[in-house]
């Protein structure tokens, strides 16, 4: 199993990291060459993580680099994704639209509202470290989400089939349990 | 490790691969996010500008910076004069995202550096070499940048401490435990930063590159010598396109080791900033604070 992670801007690299500390090997996707590697080189069990780093960056590249369509619809046809941070936000019906999921921005405010947590995550167990870093949550789920985290009220981890999402990072810390569920998905 | 130290690291982790631009009014703000800037350093004049009027730079007004805040959701840095912790106060007091303690503006205390540590807000540094850089990570920057000539447009210096930087590092990875004593002395650096290099091959915070970036082409060579991210100052709106300028280097930055794309990227940029030679420059900003 190969997991592609999108490498246009951010912290592609630690989630390299956590996959590497995962046994699992890893591709940074920058260009539409390098998805249309991937895609051949992996017919089966293709998996993508979408990294934390600034969405609208993100936004600007994915669609001059051709990356936007092809990504969406391999998303719609059951590629399981993970997006952390701006990952989450890129999911979300005004980017990339393949999750049911309305999300504000920037909703702890500027760098000196990022903060440390400690909370159990649905489905994937208990007392995990959650880094915020000028973090997005997610304000309203659809029906066919599952609500997976909530801090303080306000829901910061979901899963919507394919779709995992987390308003913070599990690639920056040491806990691998989060991208261990996200490989279930994809096996 | 400090908390808040460790999250001030990690917002600059999230700015990797990215470019950050300088602008001075809210619409170039607007235009730098819309061509994919990670962030932009809200100040009053560019260092090209700030080199020709000369005379004593400071921190820009605060009512312009929070114009820039209103204007972009992405991270809004500025400038403090180094030394200056009263200008760091006022900074983190209208919630700036980063504080860049730099050369570019007048230093104001020739002998101390800010006690970062002392602060919620992260900041990052200028460094020549890994003394400096370490020595700055010391009082507690959380990201660190190539004091490459500001103003410019001529790459040389920041290419200059990219290489410096890299090959000290190499050199502190190859030593054996018993030589970092040594090293830590001769570096004037804290003996557990060392240890830190000499065990990881890399610097404990992001590192980019700044001064000097006029093209795409500049960018991707940064990059390619171990820059994590650029910053651009006066080569985006000192140029005759500053859209198209912008968005290239952001993508040049992404692709930097794909020579294709960047010959593309490169194709009808229009006029680069005019940009001084190194030999021209009366005044010499990265000497300032070392």
């Amino acid at each position: 199993m190969t997991i592609a992670i999108l490498a246009l801007q951010g912290a592609f690299a630690e989630h390299a990291q956590m996959l590497e500390a995962l046994h699992v090997d890893s591709v940074l996707i920058r260009n539409l060459e390098d998805w249309d590697n991937y895609i051949q080189q992996n017919p089966q069990h293709q998996g993508l993580i979408i990294p934390g780093g600034e969405s609208t960056a993100m936004t600007r590249i994915i669609r001059d680099e051709g990356l936007y369509e092809p990504i969406r619809q391999a998303i719609l046809k059951g590629m399981p994704v993970l997006g952390t941070c701006a990952g989450l936000i890129m999911l979300d019906p005004q980017h990339l639209n393949t999750m049911d999921i309305t999300v504000r921005r920037n909703a702890y405010g500027r760098q000196l509202g990022s903060f440390n947590h400690v909370a159990d995550i649905k489905s994937i167990g208990k007392d995990f470290p959650l880094t915020f870093i000028r973090a997005p949550y997610i304000e309203a789920v659809g029906p066919g989400v599952e609500v997976l985290a909530e801090v303080d009220g306000h829901i910061v981890a979901a899963h919507q089939g394919n779709q995992l999402v987390c308003a913070f990072h599990p690639e920056l810390t040491s806990d691998t349990r989060v991208h261990e569920f996200f490989l279930s998905l994809v096996k | 490790m400090e908390d808040r130290t460790l999250l001030n690291r990690q917002l600059a982790q999230m700015l990797k691969g990215g470019v950050i631009m300088d602008v001075t009014t809210p619409e170039q703000a607007r235009i730098a996010e819309a061509a994919g800037a990670c962030a932009v350093m809200a100040l009053e004049r560019i260092p090209a500008d700030i080199r020709a009027a000369g005379g004593v730079s400071r921190m820009s007004d605060p009512k312009m910076i929070r114009g820039i805040q209103e204007a972009v959701t992405i991270p809004v840095m500025a400038k403090c004069r180094i030394g200056h912790f009263v200008e760091a106060q006022i900074l983190e007091a209208i919630e700036i995202d980063y504080i860049d303690e730099s050369e570019v503006l007048s230093p104001a205390d020739d002998v101390y550096h800010i006690d970062k540590r002392q602060f919620k807000v992260p900041f990052v540094c200028g460094a020549k070499d890994l003394g400096e850089a370490l020595r700055r990570i010391n009082e507690g920057a959380t990201m660190i940048r190539t004091k490459g000539e500001p103003g410019t447009g001529d790459v040389i210096q920041a290419v200059r401490h990219m290489r410096k930087m890299q090959s000290e590092i190499h050199r502190l990875t190859s030593m054996r435990e018993d030589e970092l004593y040594e090293a830590a002395k001769q570096l004037q650096v804290p003996f557990d930063l060392v240890q830190y290099v000499h065990d990881n091959g890399k610097l404990p915070v992001v590192n980019f590159a700044a001064g000097g970036v006029a093209t795409p082409a500049d960018a991707a060579l940064m990059m390619q010598l171990g820059a994590e991210g650029v910053f651009v100052g006066s080569g985006i709106f000192k140029s005759g396109d500053p859209v198209k300028r912008a968005q290239a280097i952001v993508k040049a930055v992404t692709n930097y080791q794909n020579p294709k794309i960047i010959a593309e990227l490169s194709e009808d940029l229009g006029e680069a900033m005019v940009g001084i030679n190194e030999q021209e420059i009366a005044l010499l900003m990265a000497e300032r604070g070392k």
